[in-house]
């Protein structure tokens, strides 16, 4: 039976109200949180915020330039790891997989990406901190990698399938050997795309604090030495927020702000290079 | 004339799937060789045989001999890569890599492998190019994208990259069959001026364009070789009752 133009466009805009209301259900919590962040920490940024480290117990000024620091350092080192054994291993998986190696990587990386990053930093700890007999950056970064590598493994996995065949078996009918085809075709035709997995792994990891609680440990002064305790802008949030000063909060307020918009500049170039590669 | 390409026996597995039977053919030196039948009669895998292209299914199976120029190409110890360099191919959809420049797409073959230096990079490209007669449709925007140029010019860049790296052998699966009747033309023209330098075998399942630009002729039927022979014999006195009633459209 036929229903009532009147009624149909009734029903019409009813689900488009409920579609609207689901995603203004998302963005509004999103938003309360950014602006939050924003009117709080703003006032905290300063020149001293950026170049200085922290200042002892109840003096003003000081600021989180050694967690920034620290942060950056350990997030270069869990990329020197994590990248190289994430993106050969997608190579692997795509180019060379199909065996039952191959399955058990795939469920190994999924059980991987999904353990709870403190689980991830007692295993550091145990593996790292535990023989070397101290906290250190290092451990840190392993830390950090361990939960990039999955991210990494399987955004590039995908990538690197959705390249036509057409494409390698061009490059090999040239002549060209399987391994530079893998890299210099396959993978190069993928690049924006592993990109943008990159970009997505680091700012996930740029924010991690749970996994540095027993391996970078935190520390109040410059730390540039990995083979030390090494300062983290989310581990200083985290012990500044849930100290009795006011200086303190205002110092945490101010690095949740540097952290969210880092993160949020991630994510928009990981963005953009996702578009680029649709539009190429 | 020589037999720049000769198949002994040649059968092909795909897992439990027969699909090439018992094939012994030859393929004269500086001549086109078409092979032609319904689809799925097992010609296109015949064809990546000749260039090792199955090397990397892994359910696929070669036995038999295949000789280029007397030396089985499955032999121990053959380098499917240094097969692949004197044995070319061009497919059926042009592909051409979306991420190089026309004048990039040309060298390919020596940039995916290495360096090349520029002026004999230049000189290749600017040869190439004009031997399959593109020259003059793009001197102007070598270093524009190659995805800009239309199907038949991408073809026929396909095949500038293929002759680029000169193999003796040039393999093309159905290289006409996703383009317009012009570009056709322009292909089938092309076909017949390389077989000068190269020996060609062409797949094709358009029995007016086998006739039109080959010497030999083979037809295949369910993985079996059912006739071979000169062109003009197999379009006009077929022996086989099989090979008349398809090439007379009475099946396939």
């Amino acid at each position: 039976m036929m229903q009532s133009v009147t009624y149909r466009k009734m029903k019409n805009h009813l689900m488009s109200g409920l579609m609207l209301a689901c995603t203004l259900a998302v963005l509004v919590p999103l938003g309360l949180i950014f602006f939050h962040i924003l009117k709080m920490g703003v006032s905290s940024l300063s020149l001293d915020f950026f170049t200085h480290v922290p200042a002892p117990t109840g003096e003003p000024g000081g600021g989180m330039a050694n967690g920034m620091v620290g942060s950056a350092i350990m997030i270069a080192g869990a990329s020197l790891i994590g990248l190289p054994v994430g993106i050969l291993g997608a190579i692997y998986l795509s180019e060379f997989g199909g065996s039952k190696v191959s399955t058990l990587i795939r469920f190994a990386a999924d059980v991987l990406s999904g353990t709870p990053s403190i689980i991830t930093g007692m295993v550091a700890y145990t593996l790292l901190v535990v023989p070397m007999k101290g906290f250190s950056g290092l451990a840190g970064s392993v830390a950090l990698a361990m939960i990039m590598i999955p991210i990494v493994l399987r955004t590039t996995e995908e990538q690197l399938k959705m390249v036509p065949g057409s494409l390698r078996e061009a490059s090999l009918a040239l002549g060209v050997p399987f391994w530079r085809t893998s890299l210099k075709v396959t993978l190069r035709s993928a690049l924006s795309g592993v990109l943008t997995g990159v970009l997505l792994a680091v700012a996930r990891i740029a924010g991690e604090t749970a996994p540095l609680l027993f391996t970078a440990l935190g520390n109040q002064f410059w730390s540039k030495n990995v083979m030390q305790p090494m300062a983290a802008l989310p581990l200083q949030i985290f012990s500044f927020a849930i100290a009795p000063y006011e200086d303190w909060h205002r110092l945490a307020w101010g690095g949740a702000l540097v952290l969210v918009t880092v993160m949020f500049a991630l994510s928009l170039t990981a963005r953009y290079f996702g578009r680029t590669r649709q539009a190429g | 004339m020589n037999n720049k390409v000769q198949l002994e026996q040649v059968n092909i597995h795909f897992g439990k799937t027969h699909a090439v039977r018992d094939i012994s053919m030859t393929f004269p030196e500086h001549s086109v060789t078409a092979i032609i039948g319904p689809s799925g009669c097992g010609k296109s895998t015949l064809l990546r045989s000749i260039n090792r292209m199955h090397d990397l299914v892994p359910s696929a199976r070669v036995t038999g001999k295949i000789l280029v120029d007397d030396g089985d190409i499955y032999d121990r110890g053959v380098d499917p890569v240094a097969i692949r360099r004197r044995v070319g191919m061009v497919f059926q959809k042009p592909n051409p890599f979306p991420a190089m420049s026309i004048y990039d797409n040309v060298i390919a073959g020596y940039k995916l492998n290495g360096r090349l230096p520029r002026e004999e990079a230049d000189e290749i490209v600017e040869s190439c190019l004009k031997r399959v007669a593109l020259w003059d449709e793009v001197k102007d925007r070598l270093k524009s994208n190659a995805m800009m140029l239309s199907g038949g010019q991408q073809q026929r860049l396909c095949i500038a990259r293929t002759i680029a790296v000169k193999p003796e052998v040039i393999l093309m699966d159905e290289p006409a069959s996703a383009l317009d009747p012009i570009s056709t033309l322009k292909i089938e023209e092309l076909i017949e001026e390389l077989k000068e330098r190269y020996t060609i075998i062409i797949v094709t399942h358009n029995m007016q364009q086998a006739a039109r630009v080959s010497d030999y002729t083979a037809f295949l039927y369910m993985g079996d070789l059912v006739e071979c022979g000169e062109t003009k014999k197999i379009f006009t006195t077929p022996e086989q009752k099989q090979t008349e009633d398809y090439i007379t459209g009475r099946f396939g």
